[in-house]
């Protein structure tokens, strides 16, 4: 279907946290998540709702901050860099997201790309048109969208939405992606689309994904992470590679949440 | 089961439809008459000439011309200051913070304040207190105090049905906060600022008590911001009230207010529309 993606080349940074917290207002969302994410790899945090992934997530952009009285203890390194240190623009231009739902800008298709483009000090017309028909092909939009990019983002399916907003993503050349069940608002096919296109960001991309499918975790992750609820706090229980995790998970919840017994 | 008679049915859509007709009736009724009884004397010459024998003869030149400079001083003051009150309190201040909710409280008690507090307030402080005197420039002010707490809180309500998810994903992307304020944020929050902006208007332009007060009744050509000017809407209430034989005029200048206030209504809306359009796209 598509090619393989072109838009980065650069070698991803691996991410890894040290007994991380994050507390809203005096909630616990999680507590003293360590866990070491590999460069290039593609890692699945799974868990039943409510067990601090999707917040863990958002500590590595940093998105936290938009929530008020929304605090954080421990230590983030990405690559060799203190994540809380860096500047917070840049580093969200290092560190992409993909939503739930997808959620495109009431811009016309092409101005979905190039606002943030430009945000980000990309002024050259011949460049940013260079850089949205990569990106767009990249996610195997172009040859849906080619015709119609003045169009509004918005009357696009759910499923193109979201590649739209992938595009939008790797268009500012990150080389960190993070997802929050990108597939889980999707009719089948499109999320089949967009699965797809996320088993190809590895190796380019150290990409993060939640999900709540635990087939779509062993299909696409190499290593996975197991968030549970425990005293009160989000833990993660634990984590290994696929292999270790689906077929001899050493924890017993992971045991059973995997088999379907719990969760 | 037998099916009952549709009569319940179809009396209440009567009754509906009775209210509906009262109403616009009514508004039909006023504008009618308003139209009726001013045509007859609208013409050039009562645009261009001053006003002469007390306003029962001639035309509403300086009036005019005084209406646009105190709305246009109410404006200027108060669209900057009212939605960047509204963005403050919207986009940066905690949504149940003491200080956003006392805020907003204050600003719906002063909405409902009446305008001849504001007029009182404004001799006292604009007029005296600052020195400006019986002045169009009082007058403005003290009609953008009026306008304000209607503004921000229209604003503050278009902001809020802004969808969180554009906040979150221009953040995501590293998209700095006064680049999603103004590409997407403000487009999007458009209709709400619009609306406060044509209730505002309403209001002031229709302005007497505080005007009274403030602007003073004077109704000579303006030479700046620090004459003393007369309001249309002051001039209706003298005319109507203080002048015997004034009645004709005061219908005249009223069929003028109305047709300056259904302009500037159309072309805020239209303006605001363009706004919009200029930067967002909606299916």
């Amino acid at each position: 279907m598509t090619k393989q993606i072109t838009t980065n080349t650069g070698n991803p940074p691996s991410i890894q946290t040290d007994q991380l917290s994050l507390f809203y207002a005096r909630k616990s969302a999680f507590k003293d998540v360590t866990l070491s994410i590999k460069s290039g790899s593609i890692t699945a945090l799974i868990g039943p709702s409510g067990c601090g992934k999707t917040s863990f997530l958002t500590c590595l952009n940093r998105l936290t901050e938009l929530t008020p009285n929304c605090q954080i203890s421990g230590r983030i390194l990405l690559g060799d860099q203190n994540l809380q240190t860096l500047n917070v623009i840049s580093l969200r231009r290092r560190v992409g997201m993909l939503f739930q739902k997808p959620n495109p800008f009431p811009l016309s298709i092409i101005r979905n790309i190039e606002f943030p483009l430009r945000e980000h000090g990309v002024r050259n017309r011949e460049e940013i048109d260079h850089i949205i028909e990569v990106a767009l092909q990249d996610v195997g939009l172009w040859d849906e969208v080619k015709d119609r990019l003045k169009t509004p983002a918005l009357s696009l399916s759910g499923g193109q939405q979201q590649r739209l907003c992938l595009a939008r993503a790797i268009a500012l050349k990150p080389d960190v992606l993070l997802m929050d069940e990108p597939c889980s608002a999707l009719d089948p096919l499109s999320s089949e689309v967009v699965e797809d296109l996320i088993t190809k960001l590895r190796l380019k991309y150290t990409v993060i994904v939640v999900t709540h499918n635990l087939a779509q975790a062993k299909r696409i992750a190499d290593h996975v992470a197991v968030f549970w609820f425990q005293d009160g706090a989000g833990k993660l229980i634990e984590s290994g590679s696929v292999a270790q995790i689906f077929e001899s998970p050493q924890h017993t919840l992971t045991a059973a949440y995997v088999t379907g017994r719990t969760g | 089961m037998k099916y009952k008679t549709p009569y319940p049915e179809l009396l209440s859509t009567a009754i509906i439809w009775a209210i509906a007709a009262s109403v616009t009736g009514a508004l039909l009724w006023l504008l009618s008459d308003v139209f009726w009884h001013g045509m007859s004397q609208v013409n050039w010459e009562f645009l261009t000439q001053s006003p002469s024998n007390a306003g029962r003869e001639g035309g509403i030149a300086p009036i005019i011309v005084s209406t646009a400079l105190i709305v246009g001083v109410c404006l200027v003051v108060s669209i900057p200051l009212g939605v960047g009150t509204a963005v403050l309190i919207a986009e940066f201040a905690a949504n149940k913070s003491i200080l956003g909710r006392l805020v907003r409280l204050s600003l719906d008690v002063l909405a409902g304040v009446p305008s001849i507090v504001f007029g009182l307030f404004g001799n006292a402080f604009f007029c005296k207190t600052l020195g400006m005197g019986f002045s169009i420039l009082s007058g403005g002010l003290t009609l953008a105090c009026m306008v304000l707490p209607i503004l921000i809180r229209s604003t503050q309500e278009g902001f809020r049905a802004v969808p969180d998810d554009y906040r979150r994903s221009a953040a995501a992307l590293g998209v700095s906060r006064i680049a999603t304020l103004w590409e997407l944020l403000l487009p999007a929050a458009m209709p709400g600022v619009a609306v406060g902006l044509l209730l505002g208007l309403g209001r002031a332009i229709a302005e007497t008590a505080a005007l009274i007060f403030t602007s003073g009744y004077v109704d000579r050509m303006p030479e700046s911001l620090w004459d003393s000017g007369r309001s249309l809407s002051v001039h209706i209430y003298d005319l109507a009230m203080n002048v015997s034989g004034g009645e004709a005029n005061a219908y005249a200048s009223a069929l003028v207010l109305v047709s300056f206030l259904v302009l500037i209504n159309s072309a805020i809306s239209w303006l605001a529309q363009r706004f919009r359009q200029s930067k967002i796209l909606v299916v």
